[in-house]
């Protein structure tokens, strides 16, 4: 199973989950867990996500996102998890 | 996982510039020689096309995963004096225009090991080579040359010192309308290590394996960043940041490097643990000297901290990875630093400060612009003084100077992208002239004789 993280920053708004799990949805992407909160004013939200089931490549799936992004007027990354696990413990 | 954790990497990677330097792929030529150069020739050109097709479309692919940026992809070679030597050609620069043909083919920005090793002599490939590097630099694009002229176990060959000095000069005569570029591509080293993924030094040394997959990593901006939350505090709690610092910078290249092996079929060899400073703001290893207290680096007590530095990097670093290799430590080329301009435009930073701080960090007078009238000698003499704090203190130091034509003390060099700008520094001016015109070898230390 490929899990990724997936980040979004930005000034919080109306619609922010929703576009983004819907956005999810149609590249068929899991959501396994979700945090959310609102840290200095900035909505900040943070997924693990399973890519198995994926239709599109993860150069494809990086774009759709980050154009969604700028859609919501939000910042969105997906990076893959071993970048995060590998820096904090060995 | 931790929110924090995912944040303060996504933070290390926007904000202050962490980032993977290179991926170095070492290819061994040694299968290529042959007694006809042309036949030679061919053979270079189709392994370094062969196994470095996928390089830098494997660096990418990593790059969108993991969204972490690997800044170059690059190759380095078995040393071309070894192969081209076996040829009876009178001039080696038509092997470099096949290493520029095939960088360019695979797409890599770099190739090193244009070199030669004449620590305690040289065969005849060497000296040809050495003869050949001024037009082989300035008739290329992306091809990198080293001289190895003394090593802890060998001593100094001034013979090579002497030829070398020389040999920058017309480096810089023949790339006078880029003000002496040729020259940021060349490195005369002491104690050349044969894994170092960095350029302008890098080469695939003899005792390497067919062929490797070696990763440096960088970093200043995150360690200058996570010493600011120390401010004031003791010298212990800044050793101890810096390890950490360079604990999860050098994470970062062990899992680069791991995956670019799997995926190019390639073992891995090392990763470099270097902090090297770029000229973009926030990416200086002079402002994390500052941020320990300095006004101005360069003054009283740089040293010490650059020592503190390098080692701090160094303990953070091992138990990250693997293998640990290459130079390892903190680089200092001016150039390429945008605190280390500040100060010698300031005049807080001269060349003899620079020359004390090689003798504790991990290169040597690096990426230094000198008077284009600098004499051969003076550049020799500089080449042999870091040779000596090499030889004498078992470590690496390296001299890339440019001798910039036509500028003056005070006049700034452009060189662009990477490479930075350079301010021209003052050299001393009384003469080295019959100290180097002696030649021979400086004999190698007592402390070589270990067995």
């Amino acid at each position: 199973m490929v899990k990724a993280i997936l980040t979004v920053i930005g000034k919080d708004n109306i619609g922010i989950i929703a576009g983004v799990s819907q956005q999810l949805a149609d590249l068929k992407i899991n959501i396994l867990d979700v945090s959310q909160t609102i840290m200095n004013g900035y909505f900040t939200m943070m997924m693990m996500l399973d890519l198995s089931k994926a239709s599109e490549s993860f150069e494809t799936i990086k774009k759709a996102l980050a154009e969604k992004g700028v859609e919501l007027n939000v910042q969105i990354k997906i990076q893959h998890e071993d970048i995060f696990n590998s820096m904090h413990s060995l | 996982m931790e929110t924090n954790k995912i944040l303060e990497t996504i933070r290390m990677i926007e904000e202050e510039k962490l980032d993977i330097r290179t991926i170095t792929m070492g290819i061994s030529l040694l299968d290529c020689i042959d007694a006809d150069g042309k036949k030679a020739r061919e053979k270079i050109y189709d392994k370094i096309t062969r196994k470095a097709e996928h390089l830098v479309k494997v660096g990418q692919e990593i790059e969108t995963e993991y969204g972490i940026p690997i800044i170059h992809k690059r190759i380095a070679v078995t040393p071309i004096s070894l192969i081209a030597g076996a040829t009876d050609e009178k001039d080696y620069v038509a092997f470099a225009k096949t290493l520029d043909e095939a960088s360019k083919a695979v797409g890599v920005n770099f190739v090193g090991g244009f070199s030669a090793l004449v620590q305690k002599g040289y065969h005849k490939g060497d000296h040809i080579l050495i003869q050949s590097i001024p037009e082989a630099l300035a008739t290329t694009e992306r091809v990198c040359s080293s001289v190895n002229v003394g090593s802890t176990r060998t001593g100094i060959n001034m013979d090579a010192v002497k030829e070398m000095g020389e040999v920058i000069k017309k480096t810089a005569e023949l790339t006078a309308d880029e003000h002496g570029l040729g020259c940021a591509k060349l490195v005369v080293f002491a104690n050349a290590v044969e894994d170092n993924p960095f350029m302008a030094g890098a080469f695939h040394g003899v005792g390497e394996a067919d062929c490797v997959i070696n990763v440096g990593v960088s970093g200043p901006g995150v360690v200058k960043r996570a010493l600011e939350k120390v401010k004031g505090e003791s010298f212990d709690v800044v050793a101890e940041t810096v390890k950490k610092t360079a604990f999860k910078i050098t994470r970062m290249g062990q899992l680069v490097g791991q995956e670019a092996s799997k995926r190019l079929g390639v073992p891995f060899g090392i990763v470099d643990l270097s902090l090297a400073p770029t000229p973009a703001i926030g990416d200086s290893v002079a402002h994390i000297l500052e941020e320990m207290g300095l006004e101005s680096v360069g003054t009283h007590g740089t040293t010490a901290a650059l020592a503190l530095l390098n080692d701090a990097v160094k303990k953070g670093g091992v138990m990250a990875c693997g293998h640990v290799g290459g130079l390892s430590g903190a680089f200092i080329p001016v150039s390429e630093d945008a605190g280390m301009i500040d100060a010698v435009n300031r005049g807080s930073l001269n060349l003899e400060k620079l020359e004390a701080m090689t003798a504790i960090c991990s290169v040597g007078l690096d990426m230094i612009a000198v008077p284009g009238d600098t004499p051969a000698e003076t550049i020799s003499a500089m080449i042999a003084d870091e040779a000596a704090i090499g030889v004498i203190n078992n470590k690496t130091t390296a001299v890339r100077v440019i001798p910039a034509p036509g500028k003056a003390v005070g006049e700034m060099v452009e060189f662009g992208g990477l490479l930075g700008r350079a301010p021209v520094m003052a050299v001393n001016s009384y003469s080295s002239a019959d100290f180097i015109a002696r030649g021979g070898h400086i004999p190698a230390p007592i402390h070589s004789f270990k067995n």
